[in-house]
């Protein structure tokens, strides 16, 4: 019998056995992961705004018949939570709080979670693969705190890693799941594009990004995705595609699964123990009865340009709106007759922007600026069409691929910072899943000598997570990794 | 002149769906400020845009109507730039795969026609109103996002008379439509002009400037009646014509530079990746257009033809769609008898009446059948031409009695009985010896005196044409 104050330690699927035979309350459960959070978020910040989570220690229970049953789930800070404050960890967005719930907010609320005040930290507007972009500051690795945990939603991944959540949901736009739930040893799920509403996900690149689950394993991030998924017709671009039930994917048998393996993903740039482990664990899907073949994916390289391209174009636009006129941060001193219109738009976006997110923005003006629209935007989007192909034509063959979520372990914080392009170069192998709108997951598959962990990703072809959950689960039951913890 | 003057128009029309294009708030105007707004149509970070079919099925009925060729499929675009008034500052519109293009309108100048050719007709959403104050200026996001069409002509309109008839065929033609109120005062339809004059036979457009801030169609008109004076000035004396923005100034009769920008602004289009294109199926089209009602220009040619009218009195008739449902409604309670007399009620003192009241004809609820009683009455001389007009006309009007009962009523029956009017007459004649000789000696305005002089007797309801024949009887006799 797990005792009271470690209940924060179990996954959400043990946690609604134990709620469904009466032998905890969902209060217990809150407290449970406060205590922890109190107990331990000094030194790993995967939180922000957590003085508020603290002094609410007493938050309404909820004891409803519904699937999450009051169990609490941590929301990263750029999907809108209703009265509670959503600031994509921003300056620019600074006290705002959104008059509406998401949709998948909506959905979690009516299968009963129950959302925790204190949201969890990013790299500001997602723009970043470290979550050091934060205007809060950077989150630490659960697994060694001079590391980075990955981003951009790595709060939402080293809680769940440091057992200060017992399952969260993040949004990936080129990695933002995968990358960090690899860094932190944690399963992490990027739907396939239109699967989950973006209604209320703060964009940053609307053709690219998926809000999605990030747990302990792969049955929780199932449950999650049971209940997030769906058309929402409040969203245009999501998809009339009924949900199966995922968590029935999880039978723990893969025999004459056909895997592919891309041979441009095993190339120079890949750590030599992270290529190591990932071979070990592509040998391990071989012993549970997969065959695996080598394919390419040809136009691999160039992938980062593409997005770089099409995603700071969108973003550009989508971060338009922050100017000071509506909510959020106005400059001190601004909008007056006086100084005028152009004064307050730029003082404010100076001072409310940080460097990663004015470097986006001004790339993102560039590559659809008059002159440069066809040689910039226009030939990204016909590559990216290129490389969708190159997904479909192995898919005709093969029931999934498997590959390395990243070419490293987690890196030391300020290591990448000063260079912004090796920065995005830690994105290349999930940036494609974005481009081709396909399902992929990340799941714990070893450790470096160090003891940070490595992640293994598996895409499926559109709408068929059911086989990433069947691949994944069977690896994960007869593999240690998802038991190993952190020591913080 | 030595110079051709080269116009092109842009209207914008705001379509009066119940919602706005992208969200589910109201369209109504004149309601308190920022009271019809949502997260989406505010751009509120995480809101997206979702598309309203209504909006596209009105959009199509004025693309088909123009004759245009509707894209199988067509997307939108984000046009970004920052303004208060544009919360997610960008609009969401069409920039190269629109709705549809290469239409037609054909304008008719002095009974000629003129074709002038439609390059686009694409769906845009509109931008929130500013207003400024000393202290301030303030923003009401209740226009933000109601539906748009925008409509640009090919610059091939040649004079401010052609633009303008251009705006009154295109407004005609869309309240046909019933999709918008294409009411100008209220912001529903809008117009931006492009001129340019170029020496006579030349092939090469000259510099053109481009009017902004044109309330009426009168004030289109004039506006560029200005700008073409301004314009001859300037080529006249060698300068140059600066390509720019000019605002007309109704105080001041003149179109002043806005001076603002020194370049074309960079909207850095790009598909909205919101939205999905949208395909238009064949089908959609052929329900659309046997949806769209007969146009101003057939119906005018078909009252010329079914009712025997002048050209003249026929536009008027088919001006407004309403007013032409009304017309057809009278002659049916007809069955289609009067149609000569119908019709001039209409276009006379039905017409007159309406502008007494401020409103149009259609809205002083006269029933069909009554007015066609009131019609039958006075051309079988039962009651006066006159009295019927004024007396009677009105009294429905304020009244909604009856035209039988209002005549039966007041008396007005006209007395057209010799034997009646007899006895009348006589008595006049005694009365006006004076004028009765004036008129034995030859000069005619005493008869119309002497009728008047009978017709006060009978408090006018006696038949005047009876009564000039019975006066020429007794006086010739006499």
């Amino acid at each position: 019998m797990v005792m009271e104050r470690e209940l924060y330690k179990l996954t959400a699927h043990e946690l609604i056995e134990k709620l469904n035979k009466v032998e905890i309350t969902s209060q217990e459960i809150i407290d449970s992961v406060k205590n922890r959070i109190r107990e331990v978020d000094s030194k790993v910040k995967a939180y922000v705004r957590v003085e508020k989570l603290i002094k609410l220690a007493n938050s309404p229970t909820r004891q409803l018949a519904n699937i999450l049953n009051g169990i609490p789930i941590s929301i990263k800070d750029n999907i809108c939570t209703e009265g509670l404050n959503t600031e994509c960890c921003s300056k620019i967005l600074g006290g705002f709080k959104p008059p509406y719930d998401a949709t998948v907010i909506k959905k979690l609320k009516e299968a009963g979670a129950a959302i925790l005040e204190a949201k969890t930290n990013m790299d500001e507007f997602a723009f970043g693969s470290s979550t050091e972009n934060s205007f809060f500051g950077p989150t630490h690795n659960p697994w060694d705190l001079e590391c980075v945990p990955g981003g951009s939603s790595g709060g939402s991944a080293a809680a769940v890693a440091a057992e200060e959540a017992i399952f969260a949901l993040g949004s990936d736009t080129g990695g933002s799941i995968r990358q960090p739930a690899a860094f932190c040893g944690v399963v992490g799920l990027k739907p396939t594009y239109g699967r989950v509403s973006r209604y209320g996900l703060i964009a940053f690149a609307s053709s690219l990004e998926q809000i999605g689950p990030i747990t302990k394993d792969v049955k929780d991030c199932a449950i999650l995705m049971n209940v997030i998924s769906g058309h929402d017709p409040l969203d245009s671009t999501s998809v009339n595609i009924e949900v199966p039930d995922y968590t029935k994917s999880s039978h723990n048998d893969i025999k004459g699964i056909k895997i592919g393996i891309p041979k441009e993903y095993f190339i120079a740039g890949l750590d030599s123990e992270v290529k190591t482990i990932a071979e070990e664990a592509i040998d391990k899907l071989k012993d549970l009865g997969a065959a695996y073949k080598q394919v390419s994916l040809p136009h691999t390289e160039y992938a980062v340009p593409v997005y770089y391209i099409i995603a700071t174009a969108e973003a550009g636009s989508n971060l338009a709106r922050f100017d000071g006129v509506q909510y959020g941060f106005r400059a001190q001193g601004t909008g007056h007759r006086a100084q005028g219109l152009i004064d307050m738009y730029k003082a404010t976006r100076g001072e409310g922007f940080g460097e990663e997110a004015k470097r986006r923005i001004i790339l993102g003006t560039f590559v659809l600026s008059h002159g440069y629209y066809d040689a910039y935007y226009m030939r990204a989007l016909k590559v990216r069409t290129l490389i969708k192909q190159d997904f479909d034509e192995i898919f005709k063959e093969c029931d999934c691929i498997v590959t390395p979520t990243s070419p490293t372990p987690a890196f030391k914080i300020g290591e990448k910072a000063a260079d912004p392009l090796k920065m995005y170069l830690s994105d290349i192998y999930t940036i494609s899943a974005n481009l081709s709108g396909i399902p992929a997951i990340s799941i714990p598959c070893g450790f470096t000598r160090k003891g940070l962990p490595i992640g293994l990703q598996i895409l499926a072809k559109p709408f068929d997570e059911e086989m990433l959950f069947r691949v994944a689960y069977a690896y994960e039951q007869n593999t240690p990794w998802h038991t190993i913890k952190p020591k913080l | 002149m030595q110079y051709e003057v080269v116009i092109g128009l842009e209207v914008h029309v705001q379509l009066k769906t119940k919602t706005k294009a992208f969200c589910g708030c109201s369209t109504e105007f004149g309601k308190e400020p920022n009271s019809q707004a949502c997260p989406v149509c505010l751009g509120f970070p995480g809101s997206l845009p979702v598309l309203n079919k209504v909006a596209l099925d009105y959009a199509l009925r004025v693309a088909l109507a123009l004759n245009c060729q509707v894209q199988e499929c067509a997307k939108f675009d984000r046009k970004n730039y920052f303004y208060p008034d544009l919360p997610k500052n960008y609009q969401i519109s069409q920039y190269d795969l629109p709705l549809s293009r290469n239409g037609f309108l054909d304008i008719y100048i002095e009974g000629k026609a003129r074709h002038i050719d439609i390059r686009r007709v694409h769906l845009e959403e509109d931008a929130g109103k500013l207003i400024h104050r000393d202290e301030a200026s303030l923003v009401d996001f209740n226009r933000t996002g109601i539906p748009l069409l925008e409509i640009v002509s090919e610059p091939q309109l040649n004079s401010s008379q052609e633009a303008y008839e251009y705006l009154t065929t295109l407004k005609n033609i869309i309240e046909y439509l019933d999709v918008s109120d294409c009411d100008m005062e209220k912001g529903s339809l809008r117009c931006d002009a492009n001129i340019s004059l170029k020496k006579k036979g030349a092939q090469e457009l000259g510099i053109k400037t481009e009017l902004k801030n044109m309330n009426s169609f009168k004030a289109v008109k004039d506006a560029l009646e200005f700008e073409i004076e301004r314009q001859t000035e300037l080529l006249g004396a060698g300068e140059p014509i600066i390509q720019e923005t000019r605002l007309w100034d109704e105080k001041e009769a003149r179109t002043v530079s806005m001076r603002t920008k020194e370049e074309a602004q960079d909207y850095r289009y790009f598909p909205e990746p919101d939205l999905t294109p949208f395909i238009i199926s064949q089908d959609k089209i052929e329900e659309i257009k046997k949806a769209i009602p007969e146009l101003p220009r057939e119906k005018m040619l078909r009252f010329m033809r079914d009712y025997g009218l002048s050209e003249y009195d026929a536009k008027i008739l088919s001006s407004s769609k309403k007013y032409a449902e009304y017309a057809e409604e009278c002659m049916k309670a007809s069955n289609n008898k009067n149609k000569k007399s119908i019709a001039n009620w209409l276009i006379g003192p039905l017409a007159s009446a309406a502008s007494g009241h401020h409103c149009a004809v259609p809205d002083l609820k006269i029933l069909p059948s009554e007015l066609v009683k009131l019609v039958e009455m006075v051309d079988l001389e039962v009651v006066s031409n006159l009295a019927g007009k004024t007396v009677v006309l009105t009294e429905m009007i304020n009244t909604g009695k009856d035209p039988e009962t209002i005549i039966k009523e007041k008396n007005l029956i006209q007395i057209s009985d010799t034997s009646a009017l007899d006895n009348i007459v006589d008595e006049v004649i005694k009365e006006n010896a004076k004028s009765v000789n004036n008129y034995k000696t030859g000069r005619g305005n005493a008869l119309m005196f002497l009728v008047g002089q009978v017709m006060k007797k009978s408090q006018g309801k006696a038949n005047p044409k009876v009564v000039q024949e019975i006066l020429k009887r007794r006086l010739t006799d006499a």
